[in-house]
């Protein structure tokens, strides 16, 4: 499903984020990125979107390469992949439901059925009687959650979360990290990075460590 | 298909949605270009009006053939005779030297002059009604002062053909003008666009990061230019519309004097309309330039 070999990725100015790092991902498998900041978590998580492209090895995606993914492929790409980000990204120009609703904007849905599947992710996530409220009205746990419901509403096969409980108190992040669960238990390939060692280690799943953008093990 | 259709749609009402949530921006906007445009409309407004005019006053041109003075009665019946020949002259009246000096005699400003001659220094004239053009009756001059018996042939079109050519420069000024506030339309919208590009930087990230296509992303902007270009034609024919009211008035009081009703007419419906597609097109030509240059800079990171 996804596969990284030999793949190094360094930015201009000369900074290696990673180096000769090779791993593979299963469908439907629960997976953790841990390491300190700066090991290259982010870069790694980047690299499956195409946000960054990797400066030499391969990264495949569902069977696409991603470094040499043309241009006008790459949204459709991403239609496939439910990104989750720290700092949540969301719209605070609309309401909530609109928010979750961005996705389906340009796939051609009609838009009855967008409409259900928005209140469906909505449900999911426990925010379905907030879906009128501005996400600046959220508290940080609500937002991370309203991120989630817009990741999913495309119905992903992949989820990528980058320090998705970063922000969030001990509770709140317990419930979104049982949120990733479940959505691994009907199908959803989940990819995770984190610096919160105690949380991975109570779910006990697979974990990949990064060291300056290499594998420990 | 329908699909396209129907985002089309959607993205038109969202457009008009917030142009209207931002009535003051949108207007100021709107009046920029119509007043941009209002400037070579108006110009090409009066030019039509004058053009219009110009073709009444030289629906008729007149021709005068002065005979030479030893031109006698036989002659006369010879030339009367020729001139019906020759075509693009309509009527030929012949108007003899002792009418034409009545007529002097007649004229308050003339008449203590005539007074004094001893004898009529006047010639036996043709006046010709000739239907055509300035260029018609260019034809006709050699053709008309190769007729025996002729002393002078003097044309009345020589004023109009003056006008004729001071209106066609005049056009081409309109054109330049025009060419020139069509470039400013440009901009005008370039810079909306880019304004519209930063302000929505955030949606437009986003919505590259969960799989929007460029071509998604772009539409809502060629939308806004395309409204505004055609709001700001419509504003631009009703400015130029309400400057006519305005002026009619003054004009129709100065007609009056010379016994004219003469005002100002308006552009017929497809020239609105073509107006209108015009600056819709510039607009979406400024979008669609903006769009190009700002939107690549707006990647997630």
């Amino acid at each position: 499903m996804i596969s990284f070999s030999q793949v190094r990725k360094s930015y201009r100015g000369g900074h290696e984020a990673l180096a000769e790092l090779s791993f593979s991902i299963e469908t439907g498998e629960l997976v953790f990125i841990t390491g300190r900041s700066g090991a290259g978590k982010s870069t790694l998580l980047k690299l499956i979107p195409a946000i960054e492209r990797p400066t030499s090895g391969t990264v495949l995606v569902n069977g696409q390469n991603i470094g040499s993914m043309r241009r006008p492929a790459i949204p459709y790409l991403r239609r496939n992949l439910g990104l989750i980000f720290q700092d949540q990204k969301l719209l605070y120009d609309r309401s909530a439901f609109d928010n979750v609703m961005l996705p389906l904007a340009f796939t051609g849905h009609a838009h009855k059925d967008a409409a259900r599947r928005v209140r469906a992710a909505l449900d999911k996530v426990g925010l379905l009687a907030r879906e009128k409220a501005n996400p600046i009205t959220l508290s940080g746990g609500e937002q991370q959650r309203l991120c989630i419901a817009r990741a999913v509403v495309n119905r992903p096969s992949i989820l990528l979360a980058d320090e998705p409980t970063a922000s969030l108190d001990s509770a709140s992040a317990a419930e979104v990290m049982e949120m990733f669960r479940s959505f691994n238990q009907v199908g959803v390939t989940v990819l995770i990075a984190t610096h919160d060692e105690a949380l991975v280690q109570r779910l006990n799943p697979r974990v990949l460590v990064l060291k300056q953008g290499r594998l420990a093990s | 298909m329908i699909t396209w259709l129907r985002q089309h749609r959607r993205t038109f009402g969202l457009t008009l949605t917030r142009l209207a949530g931002n009535p003051l921006a949108t207007l100021l906007n709107v009046m920029v270009i119509g007043v941009a445009l209002a400037l070579p409309l108006g110009g090409y407004l009066l030019l039509q009006n004058l053009g219009s005019v110009t073709r009444q006053l030289t629906g008729n041109p007149q021709v005068s053939l002065f005979l030479a003075p030893e031109a006698g009665k036989a002659d006369i019946a010879a030339l009367e005779a020729r001139l019906k020949q020759i075509p693009g002259v309509r009527a030929a009246r012949f108007i003899p030297r002792e009418q034409a000096l009545e007529g002097l005699k007649r004229s308050e400003n003339t008449a203590d002059v005539i007074a004094t001659l001893q004898v009529n220094p006047l010639p036996d004239a043709f006046v010709l009604e000739t239907g055509g053009s300035a260029a018609e009756l260019e034809r006709l001059e050699p053709e008309l002062k190769a007729l025996p018996k002729i002393a002078h042939v003097q044309f009345d079109s020589a004023w109009v053909k003056r006008l004729e050519t001071l209106i066609e420069l005049s056009r081409t000024a309109v054109l330049i003008l025009a060419t020139l506030l069509a470039f400013g339309l440009i901009a005008v919208t370039f810079n909306t666009i880019r304004l519209q590009i930063l302000t929505q930087k955030d949606e437009i990230e986003v919505s590259k990061l969960i799989g929007a296509t460029d071509a998604f992303i772009r539409r809502p902007f060629f939308h806004l230019g395309l409204i505004q270009g055609a709001l700001g034609g419509l504003a631009a024919l009703a400015i130029v519309y309400l400057c006519r009211l305005i002026l009619n008035r003054s004009i129709l009081a100065l007609a009056q004097l010379y016994g004219s009703d003469f005002r100002l007419g308006f552009f017929g419906f497809s020239d609105c309309l073509a107006l209108l597609v015009f600056a819709a097109f510039l607009g979406w030509l400024g979008a669609y330039m903006s769009v190009s240059r700002h939107l690549a800079d707006i990647e997630p990171k």
